[in-house]
């Protein structure tokens, strides 16, 4: 029988199917951080039992931390005792564990490929929904609650249903200055953000073939943003290249064992899915959300669509766009802002770091920009600093902090805040996300760096 | 951790016709700073509830004495965004035993059935009958039967069935979770390890 890619993946993972119930589902790879993982291990000590296999899971602190000064004890004390927990948890039980300062540690989806534990057909989970970025490496992964990350803890096991398919195929030529964040942000503002509730997504076609590692992993990082609970690409050489020498990646002769497995994960030519997209890529502008989901997203040429050109509620849909203080019809480009932010599990890796260096190159950010500069992991700083991007930033008058979440939930110090407008290459523009209060427009690195340098909404394809 | 067990819930309800209500509104991310399951909610919807300053906003749903009740009905897209399992504790802390929507988000609606609260999704058309029986009487008492698989809104009788597998519906109706079954097969899951490549 032909089966997709997920089928593969996923039914080679199945312990047990239960009637009229879940599956019983293994994992082989779980990350834990310090905010969803503390109660879990209480669950575990409360009940008395232990971790099955601790070498599956690996700890990194990021949420939760300041992005300067990592040097200094944390200032916040709830914050530092998260840290403290998630430290003494990863000891007592043997887990690995990059905490603050450690020169391994970063952003867990930043982290998982950058040391070769995100393999493809691998199945990965951790307390946090943008696990679907690691799909990029034709793995199953997405995120679970913290009942999930003790069944995880306990059994290396959870219970799910088997989703359904969903393949999206984006083929042709995308334009100059269109990325993979804006055919991200494309997709949702096609599918709104439940299109893909109970679906598992496979991205297909010439263009996610022709995309870097670092930018399937934004595609599918932002998965979860239409509903879906994952999306995967199949691998292909570029996915092996990225991986091999990597610290966890098989060696050897166990790597080409892996890599002659990895070539048989793909879809057959005749299988079926439960829902297909076809998209054609000279469809897709540099885009801009201008509401408080990341559905709400349009073209940066166009004007915010109005009420009765939407799907959904009147109400809702003018409820966001009064957070927002916009108003129906309004034109995007020279839109005021305060903020930019790059980073996060979206876009905080090294090919977002140059893509916004390119555009930034030769100018000055501007007088009224507050510019958050935060990389993924301490690996993406050094290499911002190996390839001279550094010193662009500097000469164009932007700071480079340390890496971490940051300002994409603003659970430290980096708020935004209350009525501010911030361009932010991050995955969520829902109401207060960025700071009690604080405005968010999501965008591809190239547009947060071109409203950097003018201070307002602009078409990045000016300053090419 | 074993949660209540659910049979048969009665209860008035408290209506929040808002669509896309996300994780973030549920419980916002600097509220998940605590190592312990307490206090949730008292930070449930913070930032629509309460002002900056702490005071409360008197046109928010929870604000309105006119309504309460073990049963939140949410419009459509229930829960979407962010993993946070705190956002089901939050809604569980604060008393709400069952949230109902004509739509879920996936992660959110696994967090529920995890901790004892119990997701009923109904149809666009049911979930429009409940808003209007609760804005024409607040006090409407709706009754969720788990074992019959029934929502039904007692004044006017009115009754839908909803979705639920038979392995969660006896979980609920029992008080386990998946742990208790998963720590039964603890042999079977390493023996299926073995055998992986990775």
């Amino acid at each position: 029988m032909s089966t997709t890619l997920f089928d593969k993946v996923w039914d080679s993972h199945v312990v047990r199917k239960i009637d009229d119930g879940p599956d019983v589902f293994f994992i082989d790879r779980h990350f834990i951080h310090e905010v969803t993982s503390p109660v879990a291990f209480l669950g575990l000590k409360e009940r008395g039992i232990t971790v099955l296999y601790p070498e599956r899971t690996f700890a990194t602190a990021d949420h939760n931390t300041p992005t300067i000064n990592q040097h200094l004890p944390v200032a916040d004390p709830l914050s530092a005792n998260q840290l403290k927990a998630l430290e003494d948890s990863a000891a007592e039980y043997g887990i690995s564990h990059w905490g603050l300062g450690h020169q391994k540690n970063g952003i867990v989806h930043v982290v998982g490929p950058e040391n070769g534990i995100t393999l493809p057909g691998a199945t990965i989970v951790c307390g946090d929904s943008h696990t679907s970025t690691h799909g990029a490496f034709g793995a199953i992964a997405f995120g679970i609650g913290t009942s999930e990350v003790e069944m995880v803890l306990a059994t290396q096991c959870i219970m799910q249903p088997k989703p359904k398919k969903m393949r999206i195929n984006v083929n042709g030529t995308l334009s100059k200055g269109v990325g993979p964040k804006d055919v991200a942000l494309y997709i949702i503002s096609k599918l709104t953000t439940s299109g893909g509730t109970g679906y598992f997504a496979e991205y297909a076609g010439n263009v996610f073939e022709d995309m870097s590692m670092e930018g399937r992993m934004t595609v599918c990082n932002l998965s979860i943003e239409m509903g879906a609970r994952g999306g995967m690409i199949a691998p292909d050489q570029k996915t092996f290249d990225f991986l091999e020498g990597r610290l966890y990646a098989p060696k050897g002769e166990a790597w080409t064992k892996a890599v002659e497995y990895w070539k048989t994960l793909k879809t057959d030519a005749d299988a079926i899915f439960d829902k297909e997209l076809n998209i054609k890529a000279e469809d897709i502008e540099p885009m801009i959300t201008y509401g408080t989901n990341p559905g709400m997203g349009i073209g940066i040429s166009k004007n915010i669509p109005k009420a009765n050109q939407v799907e959904g509620g009147e109400e809702t849909y003018k409820k966001s766009l009064a957070y927002m203080g916009f108003e129906e019809n309004d034109v995007m480009i020279g839109k005021p802002i305060d903020f930019v932010f790059l980073g996060s599990c979206t876009n905080g890796r090294i090919e977002d770091f140059r893509a916004f260096t390119e555009i930034v190159k030769g100018r000055k950010k501007a007088d009224n920009v507050t510019a958050w500069l935060v990389p993924g992991s301490h690996v993406v700083e050094a290499q911002i600093k190996e390839e001279g991007l550094l010193d662009t930033l500097t000469a164009a008058g932007f700071v480079l902090r340390q890496p971490g979440c940051s300002a994409c939930l603003a659970m430290n110090d980096d708020k935004v805040p209350a009525g501010k407008y911030a361009v932010s290459t991050s995955n969520r523009n829902f109401e207060g996300r960025q700071g009690p209060g604080s405005r968010t427009l999501l965008a591809s690195p190239i547009m947060a760096a071109a409203a950097a340098i003018t201070g307002k909404l602009t078409d990045p394809r000016e300053l090419f | 951790m074993a949660y209540d067990k659910f049979n048969i819930l009665t209860s008035s309800a408290v209506p929040l016709p808002i669509e896309n209500v996300d994780t973030d509104q549920i419980i916002p991310a600097r509220f998940l700073k605590a190592t312990e399951r307490v206090g949730f909610g008292d930070n449930l919807f913070r930032d629509w509830r309460y002002h900056p300053d702490g005071s409360k906003k008197a046109d928010f749903v929870l604000n309105n004495p006119t309504y309460s009740g073990k049963i939140l009905v949410g419009g459509k897209n229930f829960g979407s965004g962010s993993s946070r399992e705190h956002a089901a504790w939050a809604v569980y802390d604060y008393g709400f035993r069952a949230v109902v929507s004509s739509f879920f988000a996936d992660i959110f609606k696994g967090n529920c059935l995890n901790i004892g609260v119990l997701p009923v999704q109904v149809s666009p058309e049911f979930s429009n009958k409940i808003f209007a029986a609760i804005e024409a009487d607040p006090k409407t008492a709706v009754e969720i039967n788990l074992p019959e698989q029934t929502i039904k809104i007692l004044q006017t009788g009115e009754t839908e069935t909803f979705n639920l597998s038979g392995y969660k519906k006896e979980n609920m109706i029992n008080g386990f979770d998946d742990i208790d079954y998963l720590q039964n097969i603890k042999e079977e899951i390493v023996e299926f390890a073995d055998k992986l490549p990775y």
